[in-house]
């Protein structure tokens, strides 16, 4: 499309100095899309969304919190009771990251699904794995501030881990403390950077757009856009689209925040954060709980290398396998909607993560699903085995073995035969 | 579009599923009790939670502190000012310093939190057999199953301990609490109250409005919450419906 031609004469003076309007225009406006983007499609700019409201939330809760040991827990207190509006504000923030994780995880399930991170979308699904592992980060911190139970031995389990590496593992952990447990240092720092990373997300979205812009995004018959027949512009249909998607996304998060906001929390961490006393089960938020399962799940040693540290390895690997996949898939065929071995591998995994999100919140002696005979330890293992072998196994065998089904010539084409309900 | 409400179902059952089962183990589930506060139009009954509120302080406040009730609060619970102004003149706080610098007591003010039975966790465990009694203020958030679980505990007490459980000096049966040893002697008995409203004071009223009076100051937002949830959520369902028609006439001519 060409340049736009600006008539306001201020937005022209503004445009022809700095053309951030036609730069709006451009990304926003003409960016043309595939016309056949499911309701999957809706979960980046949610995500978005959440991002923007989690910054905005905090930054007023920021306002009326205190980062010191002692002080801490009874700030939130006062923000709940007697900052005006206080409990909504934190409420929003609280159950905000639980919903930022739920899009995002559905946002990357899509991608897996369809193949997104193909080439040449590469780079564009490093960035958001980057954006995952910020998140990961915030998050953790973020649930150390309210310094309750949780807060401080969740701290303390999930920093420990460092102290698996040899030889710099205790000190890595002194350092990382700003002591020899987990105190006061440990929290201002983890207040500081709870502020600095959501500024780092902002920015890897900005580039994580950008790199869309540049490929373009995928869709459900993952054939590119070959004629002007398969695209429309971004706006007004898929602004309509979003905001469609951001009211029903609103109705369920904001249920949660009015109806049910500790749905999502542990009783624990409304108990001030106590050193002398280990709460009996200590489990990571919900987002965290299939990492934790595969940490967890790896008991024994292995070629020398102690189980603990082999725990922390597989736990970074099961994320830093993601940056590898564009190459371990060895399909021509980008969608899963074409490939009916794929699909079903699919499907187990998306089941499997699941199995290990249970595995990470239960002990792991308890029975699975009240099965007796049956440890959650040994199913997260299973779990755990699956998971790894379905990027380092499933999807380069497959990949090649498979006969995939006949793509559609174009976008235009499959819309036309009803692909969109294949 | 069917597919789109579909998916979103099966996801929010799987949620939920997932999350009712991810939660941390736990011990003896209590009996789901009806509480005046549940669900969407849920609220707190005012009478019951002054009924509560008599038997907190009268009886769990001789052990247990509640460091985020200030007597100004218990305007939340249907007292005026003047009422408010008696209550807190029954009590002393410490105060100071003064100008000569020495600390002083005097009568409470609306403006300060109820006092704490101790002077610190360590005099209130030398004086409770070596276990601090917790604070109330969050209890009602602070356990699994909340409202249920307090109600639960505090009629949960056995005379006797099962054959074969060897009890630790001190302690009390609970089968309700964690380790089923519990350091609390059962605090309530009936008629421990002499109620100001002439309610019966049996013991199942009194837990069942002291548990009413703990979820309150765990949740005194809890009524305006979900007043303004309900709004909140009758005008996202009537925008998100128009966007949804909006969303219908601009994609009418487009092949999708």
């Amino acid at each position: 499309m060409s340049a736009p031609v600006w008539n306001n004469k201020v937005v022209k003076w503004v445009d022809d100095r700095l053309p951030i309007i036609s730069m709006v225009h451009h990304a926003a406006y003409e960016y043309p899309t595939p016309k056949n983007l499911s309701y999957m499609w809706n979960f980046g700019s949610l995500a978005g969304f959440v991002l923007v409201t989690m910054i905005l939330s905090g930054i007023f809760l920021v306002m009326n919190y205190t980062p010191h040991a002692d002080m801490a827990f009874d700030s939130v207190e006062r923000i709940m009771r007697d900052v005006n509006y206080g409990w909504l504000i934190r409420y929003l923030h609280v159950n905000g990251a639980s919903m930022f994780f739920i899009c995002v995880y559905i946002h990357i399930f899509r991608g897996l699904y369809y193949g997104s991170y193909k080439a040449p979308r590469e780079v564009l699904w490093w960035i958001g794995i980057l954006i995952l592992l910020a998140m990961m980060a915030t998050a953790f911190m973020g649930y150390v501030l309210p310094w309750g139970q949780m807060s401080f031995w969740g701290a303390t389990v999930i920093t420990n881990l460092f102290s698996a590496f040899p030889v710099i593992g205790d000190p890595l952990v002194t350092w990382l403390w700003g002591g020899f447990s987990v105190g006061n240092p440990t929290l201002n720092r983890f207040f500081s950077l709870h502020y600095l990373l959501p500024f780092v997300i902002l920015g890897l979205v900005v580039l994580h757009v950008w790199a869309l812009h540049a490929v373009r995004s995928n869709n459900p018959t993952g054939v590119e856009i070959k004629t002007p027949q398969d695209s429309i512009p971004f706006h007004p249909y898929y602004t309509i689209k979003d905001l469609f998607g951001m009211g029903v996304f609103l109705i369920i998060y904001l249920y949660f925040v009015f109806f049910a906001p500790n749905f999502f929390g542990e009783p624990d961490n409304y108990i001030m954060a106590n050193p002398l006393s280990t709460p009996a089960h200590i489990v990571p938020e919900w987002y965290f709980l299939p990492f934790y399962a595969i940490l967890r799940s790896i008991d024994f040693e292995f070629l020398g290398i102690p189980a603990k540290l082999l725990g922390v390895l597989a736990m970074f690997a099961a994320i830093i396998v993601l940056f590898v996949i564009p190459w371990l898939d060895t399909s021509k065929v980008r969608s899963s909607r074409f490939r009916p071995v794929y699909k079903w591998f699919f499907v187990i995994l998306v089941i499997d993560c699941f199995i290990l999100g249970y595995c990470g919140a239960k002990s792991p002696a308890d029975p699975f699903m009240g099965l007796h005979g049956l440890q959650v330890i040994t199913v997260g293992q299973l779990a755990t085995l699956y998971y790894f072998l379905h990027f380092l196994v499933v999807m380069p065998v497959v990949g090649k073995m498979e006969r995939p089904k006949p793509l559609p010539a174009s976008i235009s084409e499959s819309v036309l035969k009803g692909g969109a309900n294949a | 579009m069917r597919k789109f409400a579909l998916t979103a179902i099966a996801a929010a059952f799987a949620l939920t599923a997932f999350a009712n089962n991810s939660k941390a183990s736990e011990g003896v589930v209590p009996p789901a009790m009806d509480w005046s506060w549940q669900g969407l139009f849920g609220t707190y009954d005012r009478a019951q939670l002054q009924r509560g509120f008599q038997v907190f302080k009268t009886v769990c406040a001789s052990c247990h502190s509640m460091r985020y009730l200030a007597f100004r609060n218990l305007e939340g619970i249907g007292f005026n000012d003047d009422q408010i102004k008696a209550i807190a003149a029954e009590y002393e706080v410490q105060d100071g310093p003064n100008d000569d610098g020495e600390m002083f007591t005097r009568t409470a003010k609306p403006s300060d939190h109820f006092p704490h039975p101790f002077a610190n966790d360590k005099a209130a465990a030398a004086a409770n057999g070596g276990a601090t009694p917790p604070d109330l203020s969050l209890m009602a958030k602070a356990r699994p199953h909340g409202p249920d679980y307090i109600h639960a505990l505090l009629t949960g007490y056995e005379e006797e301990a099962p054959a074969g459980v060897e009890m630790a000096e001190g302690k009390y049966y609970n089968h309700y609490f964690a380790s089923h040893q519990i350091s609390m002697p059962p605090p309530l008995y009936g008629d421990d109250v002499e109620y100001t409203d002439g309610t019966e004071a049996t013991i199942d009223q009194e837990v069942q409005d002291v548990t009413a009076f703990l979820n309150w100051i765990a949740e005194p937002e809890l009524e305006a919450r979900k007043a303004m949830g309900m709004k909140v959520l009758l005008f996202l369902i009537v925008l998100t419906a128009m966007l949804y028609a909006v969303k219908r006439k601009i994609w009418a001519k487009i092949e999708h």
